[in-house]
């Protein structure tokens, strides 16, 4: 992948999008081979650490704090600078402003959801990896990961979208990948991608 | 390097702030503490003359090993606490700690500074009811009580922390825990048992001072290594 590239993952359950993810941003380990990013290997760790950053399938926040508590733990831990005004900021562009003193046990699923985009933005990281990021969401939710995703790629930064919604992986991505038993099966430009077998093969573009 | 320190006092104010908020460790150490040194000084009873083991009752003199045996099995209940509040929400937290950029060690510091902080809660709630259990005069002893408390926790909780680290993804991590830990702690052990029992019946010998010095090194020791080996135990 160049910088500044935006790539769809797509794939069925189990076909190893997560775990590619994962190892690019340095949370797993490959079996074999080696994961490069920007140059640098994964195993190096810290380095990649620094630019990568990956907006998971599980929820990274802590119950019995609040969504300001938690914006402010990862910030002292991604060495973000950001008064509480700036969380509360953060907080109010997904659509919290209100939920901003609640413990997050007391969140469904879809302000979880918000929550850790708000996290992600605010570490700002060259290579945003986004795993399943539609999960959960409602309308509103689904256009903020529409709007995380432009404003990305409008700064130059790169994405990784692994998704189910083959045609948010189009809409966003000039490049789609698809994975199948853990290998690629597709690689190629995004307008060539919907008439190719393995678009047939990725089953519903709902 | 003030960025990590920085990031060692965050994950010590998240991790007391959860325990304040949750007390789910708090909470079950003081029960269980209460009830060992209740179960204690019910079994030996508080009038049993000391007879060849010293002057005082029974308890009196078995007093020092009994608080120890309290503190350290009910500290064993923060330690694992102090990584299962990653592990909330499939462990998308603990996930997280891994990915944060940044030396790793932070987050060791962190955590231990959070899990000193809750055995010392603790220690100062348990002591005075040992006291009143036990009939010990505490008060006169207290600076050398604490001397000895502050060397022993630090030890076993910097053991500690870091085999809680080692088990968190474990299913049997509340078995292992205990299991991995209480060997290694074993000079901590017989050293601050030791220096408590010197503090409460008199240090004819001048021993206090060599035992005291023993537990700072092993402490030493036990933080020196833990730093050095923590950034692979994060590893998944």
């Amino acid at each position: 992948m160049a910088a500044g590239d935006a790539v769809a993952l797509l794939g069925p359950n189990g076909s190893g999008k997560s775990t590619l993810l994962r190892i690019l941003a340095t949370a797993a380990r490959p079996t074999a081979g080696d994961a490069r990013v920007f140059g640098i290997s994964t195993q190096d760790g810290d380095p990649v650490r620094r630019r990568v950053g990956l907006l998971a399938d599980r929820a990274p926040l802590y119950d019995e704090l609040t969504a300001v508590e938690n914006l402010r733990f990862a910030a002292a831990m991604y060495g973000v600078r950001a008064s509480v005004e700036d969380l509360r900021a953060a907080l109010a562009e997904v659509g919290l402003a209100r939920a901003a003193g609640a413990k997050v046990r007391t969140f469904s699923q879809g302000m979880l959801q918000r929550l850790s985009l708000a996290r992600t933005a605010l570490q700002d990281p060259d290579l945003v990896l986004l795993d399943e990021p539609y999960n959960a969401l409602d309308v509103d939710g689904v256009r903020l990961v529409d709007q995380l995703l432009a404003s990305a790629r409008a700064r130059g930064k790169t994405a990784i979208l692994a998704t189910h919604h083959i045609a948010k992986g189009l809409a966003h991505c000039s490049r789609v990948i698809t994975l199948a038993g853990g290998r690629v099966s597709f690689d190629g430009p995004a307008a060539t991608f919907a008439a190719s077998q393995a678009a047939l093969d990725a089953g519903s573009w709902e | 390097m003030r960025n990590e320190w920085q990031r060692a006092w965050a994950v010590a104010w998240k991790d007391l702030l959860i325990e304040r908020r949750a007390k789910a460790a708090f909470n079950a150490m003081a029960f269980f503490a209460g009830l060992v040194l209740l179960t204690f000084g019910f079994a030996f009873g508080p009038d049993v003359p000391a007879g060849e083991a010293g002057q005082g009752t029974l308890l009196q003199q078995l007093a020092p090993g009994l608080f120890w045996v309290t503190i350290l099995f009910a500290g064993v209940l923060a330690l694992d606490r102090s990584f299962q509040v990653e592990l909330e929400r499939g462990g998308g937290a603990l996930n997280a700690l891994r990915l944060y950029p940044g030396d790793r060690r932070a987050i060791y510091v962190g955590k231990l500074v959070a899990n000193i902080t809750i055995m010392f809660v603790m220690e100062m709630l348990v002591c005075p009811v040992a006291g009143i259990l036990y009939s010990l005069d505490l008060w006169p002893r207290l600076p050398g009580l604490a001397g000895v408390a502050i060397l022993a926790t630090t030890g076993f909780a910097a053991v500690g922390t870091f085999y809680a680290a080692l088990t968190a993804n474990l299913r049997a991590r509340q078995v292992l825990l205990p299991l991995l830990m209480f060997p290694v702690l074993v000079p901590v052990i017989l050293a601050a048992v030791k220096a408590t029992d010197l503090v409460f019946h008199g240090d004819a010998m001048g021993e206090l001072g060599s035992w005291l010095r023993l537990l700072a090194a092993v402490d030493v020791l036990f933080l020196t290594t833990c730093l050095l080996v923590f950034e692979f135990v994060l590893e998944e």
